[in-house]
């Protein structure tokens, strides 16, 4: 047989209330106007949860580093599209 | 198990490349989605002050509720993934009905959400909203076919789900052999990922 993995609960309940607690602050801070930074705290937070998402309900941490790099190249990827098509509307 | 037919059994599994293809999957999702994203900050960037006031008819409470049910529906799918590994298969299968249930429920208020637009008039081609600004329309353009495809994963997760559990329940997935089950927690993960980025540009810029 091979080795069962004993899987530990507690660090998804962890993230799942990291999670709970990031949605009631990015509600919050909505209500408030911090001009040209709401947008930015609200992506800034989004970002925080999709992380812990990844890391560990995808459990990217357990993961093989080339996963890690997979994952990095795709997001590199993406914001290169964000920053060229910025690029070209920012001076409108 | 012998070690002869373990040795046998495994002989064509790699499960890492199997997560490896998951991911891969998940790349080309990113890409799809990332696509919208990109129109939306073009046309947000376009017309902002027009995003706020269309923002203004979506219910911040609703989305908040659904943001709640999407991530505990994440944990519950990975706790299913967890119990499994620890070979406990009614408690995997219970959670993954769990998170079934919060799917379907994410669906349900979704559901009522469309419908309260429909009433208003603030449909695609509808005349209430033509005869708004470019911006609103854009808006609510955006709106539907994004979270609209964002459904779409939720539907399709739902099939995927149910498909493991009766795998589960069948011993075809166990704690000796749960990739495929881990293939699909990614998936539902995704999509909890995409809401979380979904959530906040719509439901939170009024």
């Amino acid at each position: 047989m091979s080795k069962p993995i004993h899987s530990n609960y507690l660090p998804y309940l962890l993230v799942w209330f990291a999670l709970i607690v990031l949605t009631g602050i990015t509600v919050t801070f909505a209500g408030i106007n911090f001009g040209k930074y709401t947008v930015l705290t609200a992506l800034v937070i989004a970002s925080i949860k999709a992380y812990l998402v990844l890391s560990i309900f995808m459990n990217i941490k357990r993961e093989d580093k080339v996963f890690k790099i997979f994952i990095g190249i795709s997001l590199l990827f993406l914001i290169i599209s964000f920053a060229l098509l910025f690029s070209d509307y920012s001076f409108v | 198990m012998s070690s002869t037919e373990e040795t046998i059994h495994h002989a064509h599994r790699d499960d890492e490349g199997s997560r490896m293809g998951m991911w891969l999957f998940l790349f080309t999702e990113l890409l799809l989605f990332g696509g919208m994203f990109l129109a939306y900050s073009v046309y947000r960037y376009m017309h902002q002050a027009e995003f706020h006031i269309a923002a203004k008819e979506l219910s911040t409470l609703m989305g908040t509720l659904n943001t709640l049910i999407l991530l505990t529906s994440s944990l519950t799918m990975a706790l299913a993934i967890a119990a499994l590994q620890n070979n406990k298969k009614v408690l995997s299968l219970i959670l993954q009905g769990t998170t079934l249930v919060f799917a379907l429920w994410f669906l349900i208020n979704k559901y009522f959400e469309w419908s309260a637009k429909y009433h208003h008039g603030l449909f695609p081609g509808a005349d209430v909203l033509m005869e708004k600004s470019p911006g609103q329309i854009l808006f609510f353009g955006l709106y539907y076919v994004m979270t609209g495809l964002h459904g779409l994963h939720v539907i399709i997760g739902m099939l995927i789900i149910s498909y493991m559990s009766l795998g589960t329940a069948k011993n075809k997935i166990t704690a000796d052999n749960h990739v495929r089950l881990e293939a699909a927690g990614l998936y539902w993960h995704l999509v909890d990922i995409i809401w979380i980025f979904l959530f906040p540009l719509f439901y939170l810029i009024s």
